[in-house]
This record gives C-alpha cells, sequence and structure tokens, in this order.
C-alpha cells in the first residue's frame, strides 16, 4: 500500500505511523460525560469497507493525515491534511 | 462412533470402509433454545460446553462458510498459560488445563504438544519483568523457570547469542506451554457438539439479528429466520459487524496478522520461541514446517492477506535470531482478520439486550482460549451469570477504567 501525501508526494506504507478512526478528530468537549470519553477513545465502527482513519508521516513532512480508503480491498480513495480538516469542525 | 487405535487397525485391515461423516449437516430448524453466531474454535467449543455442562441440546451453531474456516485454522497454534494480570492469569491457566484433558474428553487427537515455551530477554530490565511475570505463573500454579544465558544455549544452541542489536541475556521457560494442531481442535469440538444433539449449520450468514422489547427474539440468516431466546455473537474479528445488527457499538478494531510456513524440514526446533525484541516468533510443525509470525500489519483491514512490509520485517527478525534457517523456502503465508480490543483482553459478557451474549476481542492470543472461552461463554449464556475465571471480562470496563492491559500500552486497538 502507498499513500499520497498532499506535500510529499506518492509514498512507501514505512513511511507513515498508523494511529486509528478519525474518531479521534471528534474530542469530547470539557466537562462531557464519562460515557463520551470512553465511546471517544474506545468505541469503533470498525467498518469492513470504506473507513477514514489518521496516519503520521513520519519519515516525511511530519503532519497528521486524514486517509480515506477500503479496508476490505486497501484502495486509498483521498489523502487530506489533518489541520484543515480539525478546523473545519470548528477546532483551532 | 469412537476413535481409537483398535478402530484404525481394524479400519487398515478391511480398506478403510467403514469411517462415517464426524458430524451431520441438518436443515435449520424454525427455532433452537439458543443459537451461537459463529463456527470457529470459540463459537464451537461454546456449543459443545453448553451441552455437556449445562445439558442445553436444542442449540445450533451458524457458520456462514466452512467450519474452522476463520482464525482458528489460520493461527500459529501456541497453547501457553503466562500472563500477569489477575484476570487473565486465572483464566488462562484454567484454559490449560482444559487442554491438558482435552483429547481423552473430546475423543479426538488434537496433536496438544507441551514442548515448552521459551520467551527471550535482552536486558537487565526486560530479565527482571520476566522474573516478576515467572512469579505471577509460579503463584497462579502454573510453571515458569528463569533461564540464564547458558541455560538457553544448552536448548536452543543455534541461536545468534551475540547479535549486535539484541544479544541474548536468557529466557522464561514455561515447560507446560506448546503447541496443537487448529484444525483438529474445530474439528474435535464441531464433532463432540454434534454427537451430543448439536445442529452444525454451514454456509449460513447470519444478516439481522431480532429484538423486541429489549429482548432478543432470534435470528434473520442467509437460510431464513430462527428463533430463539438466546443468541451469543462468536464471529472474531466480524464482531463489530454482527453486533451492529444489534444496534451495538464495540470497543474492536479489526487488523491483520499475518503467519509463514516454510518447506517440511528435518526436525530441528523443538520449542516454541518466542523473540519480542524482534516481534518474531517460530516452532516447527509435525510435518517439518517451520511456522512463524511476527506482528499486525498495523492498519485496520478485513483483507485476510498480508503487506510486503510485514513480510520483509519478520523475515529480518528471523534472521537476526537465528541465521541457519536462511536457505530454507516459505511455502505459504497467509493473514487473519483479528479482533483487537483497546486492552489487550477479551470481553465475556452480556450486551445490555436481554438475552443477548457476547465473545470477542481475543486479539492475536484466542487459540489458547478456546476451551476456556468456549467453557466461560456457556456458563454465562446457560446461567446468565459470569463464570468465576472470566468475570473481569466484562465489556463496560473500557467506561469503568477496570483495564487489562497486560503490555500497558494504553488505548489504542493496534498495540496490543
Ligand atoms: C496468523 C495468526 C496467528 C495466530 N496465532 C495464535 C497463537 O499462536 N496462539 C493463540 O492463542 N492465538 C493465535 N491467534 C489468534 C486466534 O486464532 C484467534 O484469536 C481465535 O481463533 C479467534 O476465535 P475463533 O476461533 O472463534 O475465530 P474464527 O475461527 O475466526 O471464528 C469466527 C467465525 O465466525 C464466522 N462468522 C463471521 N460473521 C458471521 C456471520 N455474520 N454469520 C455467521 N458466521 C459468521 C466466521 O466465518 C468464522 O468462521 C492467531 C491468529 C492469526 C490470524
Ligand atoms: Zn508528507
Amino acid at each position: 500500500m502507498r499513500l499520497t501525501c498532499p506535500l510529499c508526494g506518492e509514498r512507501d506504507r514505512r513511511e507513515f505511523y498508523y494511529y486509528g478512526s478519525d474518531d479521534y478528530l471528534r474530542r469530547p468537549a470539557e466537562g462531557a460525560p464519562a460515557a463520551a470519553w470512553d465511546d471517544y477513545l474506545h468505541n469503533r465502527d470498525n467498518p469492513a469497507g470504506e473507513t477514514r482513519d489518521l496516519w503520521y508521516h513520519e519519515a516525511g513532512c511530519g503532519q497528521w493525515l486524514a486517509v480515506t480508503r477500503n479496508t476490505v480491498t486497501h484502495a486509498v480513495l483521498a489523502v487530506d491534511l489533518v489541520a484543515p480538516v480539525a478546523q473545519k469542525r470548528g477546532r483551532k | 462412533m469412537r476413535y481409537s487405535g483398535f478402530k484404525v487397525f481394524t479400519e487398515g485391515l478391511f480398506g478403510n470402509k467403514g469411517w462415517k461423516p464426524a458430524w451431520r449437516d441438518p436443515a435449520p430448524k424454525a427455532e433452537y433454545d439458543a443459537i451461537i453466531i459463529g463456527g470457529g474454535g470459540h463459537g464451537l467449543s461454546t456449543a459443545y460446553y453448553l451441552a455437556k455442562n449445562h445439558g442445553l441440546t436444542n442449540i445450533a451453531v451458524l457458520e456462514k462458510g466452512y467450519l474452522g474456516g476463520g482464525n482458528v485454522g489460520r493461527n500459529t497454534t501456541i497453547v501457553r498459560a503466562n500472563y500477569f494480570l489477575p484476570g487473565n492469569s486465572e483464566f488462562y491457566s484454567h484454559s490449560l488445563k482444559l487442554w491438558e484433558g482435552l483429547e481423552a474428553d473430546l475423543n479426538y487427537n488434537v496433536m496438544h504438544s507441551q514442548r515448552g515455551l521459551i520467551n527471550l530477554f535482552h536486558s537487565d530490565g526486560q530479565r527482571d519483568a520476566f522474573a516478576r511475570r515467572g512469579n505471577a505463573m509460579v503463584n497462579q500454579g502454573d510453571d515458569a523457570e528463569l533461564l540464564d544465558r547458558d541455560g538457553v544455549r544448552a536448548l536452543l544452541p543455534y541461536l545468534d547469542f551475540e547479535q549486535t542489536r539484541f544479544p541474548i541475556y536468557g529466557g522464561l521457560l514455561h515447560r507446560r506451554g506448546g503447541t496443537a494442531r487448529h484444525d483438529a481442535v474445530a474439528w474435535g469440538y464441531a464433532r463432540g457438539a454434534d454427537q451430543r444433539g448439536v445442529d452444525l449449520i454451514q454456509n449460513c450468514e447470519v444478516t439481522g439479528i431480532d429484538v423486541e422489547n429489549g429482548r432478543v427474539t432470534g435470528v434473520q440468516t442467509t437460510r431464513g429466520a430462527i428463533r430463539a431466546k438466546k443468541v451469543g455473537i462468536v464471529v472474531a474479528g466480524r464482531s463489530s459487524q454482527v453486533a451492529a445488527m444489534a444496534g451495538l457499538r464495540l470497543p474492536i478494531e479489526s487488523h491483520i496478522l499475518q503467519a509463514f510456513v516454510t518447506e517440511g524440514l528435518k526436525p530441528v526446533i523443538d520449542h516454541v520461541i518466542s523473540f519480542g525484541m524482534g516481534h518474531f516468533y517460530i516452532s516447527q510443525s509435525d510435518k517439518g514446517g517451520l511456522v512463524f509470525g511476527g506482528d499486525l500489519d498495523f492498519y485496520a483491514s478485513y483483507a485476510a492477506r498480508g503487506n510486503l512490509p510485514m513480510v520483509e520485517h519478520v523475515m529480518e527478525a528471523g534472521m537476526t535470531l537465528m541465521p541457519m534457517i536462511g536457505r530454507a523456502k516459505v511455502l505459504r503465508s497467509w493473514g487473519g482478520i483479528m479482533d483487537m480490543s483497546p486492552d489487550g483482553s477479551p470481553v465475556i459478557d452480556r450486551t445490555g439486550i436481554d438475552g443477548l451474549y457476547i465473545d470477542c476481542g481475543w486479539n492475536y492470543g484466542g487459540f489458547k482460549a478456546v476451551p476456556a472461552s468456549g467453557w466461560c461463554m456457556a456458563h454465562l449464556m446457560a446461567t446468565d451469570q459470569p463464570h468465576e475465571v472470566a468475570r473481569r471480562f466484562t465489556l463496560n470496563r473500557f467506561a469503568t477504567g477496570d483495564l487489562l492491559d497486560e503490555e500497558g500500552t494504553g488505548s489504542q486497538h493496534n498495540l496490543h
């Protein structure tokens, strides 16, 4: 599998660190109930098919990337920088 | 039909014409007392112990493919009881004891071989951690011996002790650890369950779970609707999909773990060796193939085949540890879909829906757990109470902070 980093271009999978589902971008607000934190940290949709997850371009530009890909075929559909994605969701 | 040496002998004399299929191939009934979704090791052992220990025989195992086609037939077959944390320790101890009586109990040769497992260590700090683990194992009533470098050398003279990156300081020897024939475990439990009246229904995929007023009432399948007041979800890597049919969102992420086997060689590796620092472990099958594996591919996947970077990594680790295997030819590699939990430990619990139970989160350690998982899941489904040795495997422990994080790596599914 290769990922096309928006900044560095197409790179080998080994350059990237995998974190997990993009649920990590939906951090509960301060003071949210414990159940919200549990859901955020542990529970996952875990789809067999299209998913979106977070990768870190460790051996490249050092940016966090949100990758849209298929967990069954390993087709990569889109790679976006996380910073603007997170901002669109109203977080700085 | 009872299997025995005498039976093999007489069948041999008369052209092997008397063997019968090991289980029936029944059509699903309209209703059962209990349904188990998933015909892997854990589903089959659950059915067996429901029938044997609890007298529940009007039950069915529904398998979407063929029995044993999932992880139970894809793993590297290590059986051990070397866990550290209370909660895990007593469970795996119970499982190993069941393994030790399994062949007699099932009247089936599962080729359980207690050839000894050696976990290597490579620093003073790691030795202390292993000594502590060994003490925990002994306190649990299991066996452990701390070997120094010479002790390891006496058993495994062919390792590269002086490799520059991870020189070998010693190892933790667990003599009762070993391997078993994975398919035979599935077949043995299947045959045992069938003989007690359990319907094993293959090519029957569950597509929906029926819930009315907070109670489970049955399932929808590719072979029609089947009613049942009790349903157990035991589907390993597919847990999230099946649980979602009942509206549940699980603390599970599915990942691929690969394994490899070489051409058959003369006996050379007499133990199971685990080289944690290199993410590598190896044993030799009775057919002579070297069976080995490493770590997860690291990203969520349902592909049931592995990626090449991990192939390279595993081969490198093997060459670091035992350069002698370098000329063996790898015959096959494959992958299995692992149900990774956020603390690396499993779940055997109720679900919040009456009559619906779940057994999942086995990560890459669920083969050794097959007997005890079935034992405890059967207990839970029959009595509605958790079994004593599985009482910590709750679904809500992530919410309460009661984690069982054996490796101490934190709440990230792929780090266990
Ligand atoms: C490469 C590899 C190496 C491993 N090595 C070891 C090891 O050395 N030691 C160890 O202890 N463990 C090991 N494991 C882990 C172990 O194999 C698993 O944890 C364990 O087998 C999982 O439980 P199971 O046997 O019930 O799973 P499976 O055999 O996967 O059973 C689940 C079944 O559910 C069925 N199913 C799924 N969805 C549906 C549906 N909708 N309807 C009906 N049926 C369905 C599937 O078809 C499957 O047959 C390894 C795993 C792999 C892949
Ligand atoms: Zn980059």
